[in-house]
């Protein structure tokens, strides 16, 4: 009976039993709640958040954290809206030069931390209030988007077979999804993410790029944000302001749930899907169950965290004293 | 002598900014400075600015302690939603609750969410950011949940008098502001505790084999921390009449940890200055204050909090210093 995991993968596996219990207890708590139906609305359900949260991921996994994903998500949305319908820019336009912005806005606070050594969480704190205001000075209001595009894109669903298909945001999610993945784990980039992470003055030792780097991860998680903006305003048709307002938390709290450790250089980019998974997995059993508040949400995955945070110290502190 | 010298160098900066920005106005918009006085009330942009940024001085006067140890609390917003909600549901199941009790089960609420993130950063040696975080995640959904998910009105005279009375001419809140700050001069600074706090700050491993007992020291700046963002919410609650649990005390906390930095707090802890956090919030508040006395859009006021926070840090950082004193060095040169 001896059933060796190894210490690296504990909380990954942690993540994944969590998943297929709450699963499963919804799936026998609610009836119609263990269908292929429910498990594909987790996808587009979710997909901004998840997106953002594997730009995260990275983020995390070099020992830095990004608290201005939702405020970019905000920005985003607002500044797409705004061009396609105020300025009637064709939304292929706009969409690049929100992910531009995006990424170079991610850039610009990677360089601040990384050049003049100013903790990430100020810096990306900084950027949660900038682009925050941004998006207010793009528009105050809420706008819906009417365009030839927006209206063929909503019934651009991949067909999955037995009366299912995936919609355009989930398929989206799963893209960006493989793209992390190949990141983190087939690519110098990549496993310089991990050794930083681990030990940045060992890495800086072995000659690794540190600098390029770090200001990647948080171009990388800028991009992400901007996507998910774009994201909102194909599952919502519309863009506002306020799109976005503490998503950074629910992002960081998947992130941790799916087994990354807060520290950096410990973590896997799929145990963010199943974190995204479980996070969709409490909304919609609450949903499902109809007398339960949906501020439990937020409840539940703070409860969640906490559990993994102390899993993963007592998983540390083991390893500090083998 | 040292210590005072320095702690008086790094109050500098956010005085020099407060007083351009007071020179400012002084020059563009000499009203701003006028006060006049109603049913024996002091009323202007300068009582205002104390009335309005006292939630965020009471709260950064309670982070400050924490930052000195090394920490950093980012629930406070979320311990004055918190708060908000639990007195909003107090005089809603009785409107003829004593002042007294509802203080203190609301109080009480706060100092248990403080003590929480004391004993997870202290006990499970949880990094703070990450122990406060939790709360963060989960304190709007808790304050919400309280409330039934919507907004409440709070209207209650003896309550309302903390967000809106008068006290010998002035706001009551900036009477409370003052009354805080003394306690916590007579209490923090002036006793032993200071220097546990800065011991534990600067090095937790030496603070705990000079007989300093640490982890109790981060429990209670954590346990104070809460209780003044609780005492922050409601005034906040009690100011504007209304218990919102999506937006009472939102970014908050950026504030208070902004307010406490450009006060001359380290983040790295060690070192703290409870009037340095004052005069922080002081500037943040007076650079808002000015913008809406200049018709800017309150929407947009988080853009130049945004730029003054990372310019501050910037002059912190010893490269920023060196690239921008030898930019000037060679321009002397050429």
């Amino acid at each position: 009976m001896s059933l060796k995991i190894s210490r690296k993968y504990v909380p990954l596996t942690a993540t994944f039993v969590v998943f297929v219990v709450l699963f499963g207890i919804a799936s026998l708590r609610y009836e119609g709640f263990a269908s292929a139906a429910v498990v594909v609305e987790l996808f587009s359900e979710n997909a901004f958040l998840g997106i953002c949260a594997l730009g995260m991921t990275l983020v995390i996994l070099s020992g830095g954290i990004d608290l201005s994903v939702g405020s970019v998500v905000g920005f985003t949305s607002t500044f797409v809206a705004t061009m396609i319908m105020e300025y009637a820019w064709h939304p292929i336009n706009a969409w690049a030069v929100a992910l531009v912005l995006g990424t170079v806005f991610g850039a610009g606070m990677g360089c601040l931390i990384h050049f003049y050594k100013l903790p990430a969480f100020l810096v990306t704190l900084g950027g949660l209030f900038f682009a925050r205001g941004m998006a207010y000075a793009v528009n105050r209001e809420s706008l819906g988007i009417n365009h030839d595009l927006y209206n063929g894109l909503a019934s651009a669903n991949i067909p999955l077979g037995g009366g299912l298909s995936l919609s355009l945001t989930a398929s989206l999610f799963i893209a960006f999804f493989v793209l992390t993945f190949y990141i983190g784990r087939y690519t110098k980039f990549g496993r310089n993410v991990y050794a930083i992470g681990g030990d940045e003055d060992s890495a800086l030792l072995m000659g690794l790029p540190v600098g390029r780097t770090k200001i990647g991860v948080y171009a990388f998680s800028g991009f992400c944000s901007a996507a998910a903006g774009i994201v909102m305003t194909l599952y919502t048709w519309s863009g506002n302001p306020l799109n976005g307002v503490a998503l950074e938390l629910d992002a960081i709290a998947v992130v941790v749930v799916g087994g990354t450790l807060l520290t950096g250089g410990v973590g896997f980019v799929a145990g963010t899907l199943l974190g995204v998974l479980i996070y969709g997995t409490i909304q919609q059993a609450i949903y499902f169950d109809g007398n339960l508040s949906s501020s439990l949400t937020s409840v539940a995955i703070g409860v969640l965290l906490l559990i993994f945070i102390l899993l993963q110290k007592a998983i540390v502190s083991k390893g500090e004293e083998a | 002598m040292k210590q005072s010298l320095k702690s008086s160098s790094s109050l500098i900066w956010p005085l020099a900014g407060l007083g351009l920005l007071l020179l400012f106005n002084a020059v563009f918009n000499p009203s701003f400075f006028s006060i006049s006085i109603v049913d024996g009330n002091l009323y202007g942009n300068l009582i205002d600015i104390f009335r309005n940024g006292s939630i965020t001085m009471i709260l950064a006067l309670g982070m400050c302690l924490v930052i000195a140890t090394g920490g950093v609390d980012l629930s406070v917003g979320t311990i004055m939603a918190i708060t908000g909600a639990v007195v909003a549901i107090i005089y809603q199941s009785d409107p003829d609750t004593s002042l007294f009790v509802a203080l203190l089960v609301a109080l009480g609420v706060a100092g248990v969410a403080g003590a929480l993130n004391g004993a997870l950063v202290a006990y499970a040696r949880i990094q703070p950011i990450i122990a406060t975080l939790i709360l963060m995640v989960t304190g709007r959904g808790i304050a919400s949940f309280i409330t039934g998910e919507k907004q409440i009105a709070v209207e209650n005279d003896a309550f309302g008098y903390l967000g809106t009375g008068h006290l010998i001419a002035l706001p009551f809140s900036m009477v409370l502001v003052f009354l805080l700050y003394g306690l916590m001069v007579l209490g923090v600074r002036k006793t032993p505790v200071a220097l546990f706090i800065e011991a534990t700050g600067d090095n937790e491993d030496a603070a705990h084999f000079s007989g300093v007992n640490s982890k109790m020291i981060k429990l209670l700046v954590y346990l104070v921390c809460g209780l003044f963002a609780g005492l922050a919410g409601l005034v906040e609650t009690s100011n504007i009449a209304n218990s919102d649990p999506s937006q009472l005390g939102i970014y908050r906390e950026l504030d208070a940890i902004f307010a406490v930095v450009v006060g001359g707090t380290a983040l790295s802890g060690g070192r703290f200055s409870l009037i340095g956090a004052i005069i922080g919030a002081l500037l943040l508040q007076t650079l808002t204050t000015t913008l809406y006395s200049y018709g800017v859009d309150s929407a947009l006021s988080p853009i130049p909090k945004a730029v003054l926070i990372v310019t501050v840090c910037l002059l912190r950082s010893d490269r920023f210093r060196k690239q921008f004193t030898s930019l000037y060095a060679r321009k002397n040169v050429a």
